[in-house]
């Protein structure tokens, strides 16, 4: 790509300064500001390098530390069922399945009030008070630490499930549960899609939509057919963020979700995720194998947050290729 | 740039300040168990206050501190569960097991509509927690409860969902009472439970025991004492239906003791002994001369733990827990007088 040509010309600095009465002066590039470029771009390089070893890093050490319960159980640990550190077996099955399912099931409920927020602050009314007000308030969302959604959820949410329950005709209304943990994270994870969709429906260019409000388009019809078409990987982008955020949310879903490693039946049993299991059973792990069991759970996370993120990115392609 | 380096100055001394704090001459340094931390910190406190000397202790659990203690991280570690096979075997040196209080698991339960204690005996406990006894007016239940009108209500079983020394102290209860339960679950801190949902600590297990009708779970009795939750009776081997209290887990540790202190307490055969009580230890190296230890620090450790087992025992009863019985605290004398310094002995009657 040519930059010369794509980037406007007064864009380019010029060595020519004014000093402080106003006069023009061509200031010499010495030798020390010449030699700071190449400083400036290797510290970049550094700062990437560091970041992609790192991430190898982490990933060779989960697969050394879980080399002995690989050994013992192979695949059995990803089908397995039964998750019983006093006789060695370990089978991740359950807490996969929980993890999957909370997230998906956030995504789900979170997406429609995200992207309505997104649209509300990006194209609607992106400056008034109220607006002003959402935005923090959405921003304030993301900033509250896990653990308080997770006494809010166990204090106002769990009882409120439990009604719900109650009103379905259950037979012992838990509140606890797949559902609950759900809910908590649909909340924490609309930040992301919401901030990042906004700035892209701000950046749709204006043009576009004149052109289509000129030709007789109503406002949804310019949403619908303009914005949102042209802000399609945008969005998209924002939410596989959210995705990214709820598979390993941790400490929220550990405090409403039951932990218990029998399978779930429906939306509404206890269960238990990946995440929530580590955290839970790391520190009192006192056997070789159960701890290697522990890390190669971090493994299988790591793995589905990979693979998820790769998915996401294909489908992004996808999407704006069309 | 000036501004840089002083901001590198900073950061340096920053360092430096943290790094000089850990003056190791006058700290004890232990870890684990965070049940034994209350009555720790109250006996610490005492401690620093009577002879000067500081002890940090960090209540990361009672498998952390024995970790710890095996990579020779701390002085002391402490524990409601004596180390297993596999920890023995990393241990680069013997670990002693000191007794340093007793404890006990209670059975809180969420019935408001029962006027009296519930009673529970040793297979019906084992029933609920099996998930084989669903619904609290079971004929099992009733048959140990006479006259209670018992709720037509399903049973909810509240169990810990992080490791923990009291869900070993309560799974080996049940291991000792109940064939099944040892054949299908068996004894850990954290294990595979048939039934029930997990709440994380003690606090976690109360949360959901106060939010869900018709729910039982087990806590510690300081737990539950400090927080006014009712708990239920227990029938011990004697065929007595006991409540937890300080003197019924007092009566339960009163027994002989082995000389490695490794007593265990469930099901005790004491009749006025509460059956699901447990000692907690403090661990240390029999040999304390290993490398980077000087023999200041161990002679310090063991006045600690000496005084810890006799002085520091009046702090127990307060904070609900029970005081050692005179037999216990014989055998942790004549543990900590076993303790060596590359080779001879340390505590002595004369130096303390």
């Amino acid at each position: 790509m040519n930059m010369e040509t794509s980037i406007p010309a007064s864009v380019i600095p010029s060595p020519v300064v004014r000093d402080g009465a106003g006069l023009r002066k061509r200031v010499r590039r010495t030798f020390r500001q010449i030699r700071g470029e190449g400083a400036f771009r290797s510290l970049l390089l550094i700062a990437g390098g560091l970041l992609v070893v790192l991430v190898l890093g982490i990933l060779l050490t989960l697969i050394t530390q879980s080399l002995p319960s690989i050994r013992l159980l192979g695949l059995k640990f990803i089908w397995g069922s039964t998750w019983n550190p006093v006789r060695n077996v370990y089978g991740a099955w359950p807490f996969l399945l929980g993890t999957l399912l909370t997230s998906f099931l956030a995504l789900l409920i979170s997406i429609p009030f995200s992207v309505a927020i997104a649209i509300f602050l990006g194209e609607y009314y992106p400056s008034s008070w109220f607006a002003g007000a959402l935005k923090n308030a959405v921003e304030l969302i993301a900033a509250v630490p896990s653990v308080i959604y997770g006494f809010w959820g166990l204090a106002v949410l769990v009882p409120m499930v439990r009604q719900l329950e109650a009103r379905f005709g259950m037979e012992q209304p838990l509140g606890v549960g797949i559902f609950s943990a759900s809910l908590i994270l649909s909340i924490m994870i609309i930040p992301y899609a919401a901030s990042l969709g906004r700035s892209m429906i701000q950046m749709v260019p204006g043009h576009l939509k004149e052109a289509a409000y000129g030709l007789g388009a109503t406002h949804w019809e310019v949403i619908r057919h303009v914005v949102i078409p042209y802000t399609r990987s945008g969005l998209f982008a924002g939410i596989l963020l959210s995705l990214g955020r709820a598979l390993g949310e941790t400490m929220a879903v550990t405090m409403v979700i039951g932990n218990t490693s029998i399978l779930p039946k429906s939306i509404f049993s206890p269960g238990n995720t990946m995440a929530s299991v580590i955290a839970n059973e790391f520190t009192e792990a006192d056997k070789t194998v159960y701890l290697s069991a522990l890390i190669e759970l971090g493994l299988a996370l790591f793995l589905v947050t990979v693979i998820i993120n790769i998915a996401g990115k294909k489908i992004i392609d996808r999407v704006t290729n069309e | 740039m000036v501004t840089v380096k002083g901001a590198w100055l900073m950061v340096s001394v920053g360092i430096l300040s943290l790094l000089s704090c850990g003056d190791k001459s006058r700290y004890i340094i232990g870890a684990g168990s965070s049940f034994d931390n209350p009555l720790f910190s109250k006996m610490f406190y005492s401690y620093f206050r009577a002879r000067g000397v500081k002890v940090n202790y960090q209540s990361i659990g009672s498998g952390g501190g024995i970790s710890q203690l095996i990579n020779r991280t701390i002085d002391f570690g402490a524990s409601d569960v004596p180390m297993n096979e596999e920890q023995d075997s990393l241990s680069p040196g013997d670990v002693l097991h000191v007794p340093i209080t007793v404890s006990a698991v209670v059975l809180s339960y969420n019935l408001p509509e029962l006027k009296d204690t519930l009673r529970l005996s040793p297979q019906v406990l084992a029933s609920l927690f099996l998930g084989r006894i669903t619904r609290w007016n079971d004929t099992a239940i009733a048959a140990l409860n006479p006259g209670v009108p018992l709720p037509d209500l399903p049973v909810v079983i509240a169990h810990r969902s992080d490791g923990s020394g009291t869900t070993n102290i309560f799974t080996g209860y049940l291991s000792r009472v109940s064939k099944e339960w040892d054949g299908r679950v068996g004894r850990g801190s954290s294990v595979n439970w048939p039934a029930g949902l997990g709440g994380k600590g003690n606090e976690g297990v109360a949360g959901l025991i106060r939010q869900t009708h018709g729910a039982i779970g087990y806590i510690e009795l300081a737990f539950a004492m400090q927080n006014k939750m009712s708990f239920g009776k227990i029938r011990n081997r004697a065929g007595r239906f006991i409540t937890p209290s300080i003197a019924s887990i007092g009566a339960a540790a009163d027994i002989a003791m082995p000389a490695d202190g490794k007593a265990s307490l469930a099901d005790t055969g004491a009749p006025d002994g509460y059956p699901i009580s447990s000692f907690s230890w403090v661990l240390i190296y029999k040999e304390q001369g290993y490398r980077r230890h000087p023999r200041e620090n161990a002679a310090q450790l063991l006045q600690l733990l000496d005084w810890m087992i006799h002085d520091g025992q009046q702090y127990s009863s307060a904070l609900y827990y029970a005081p050692l019985s005179p037999a216990a605290v014989s055998a942790g004398d004549a543990l900590l007088q076993s303790v060596t310094y590359e080779g001879g002995s340390i505590l002595t009657q004369k130096n303390l």
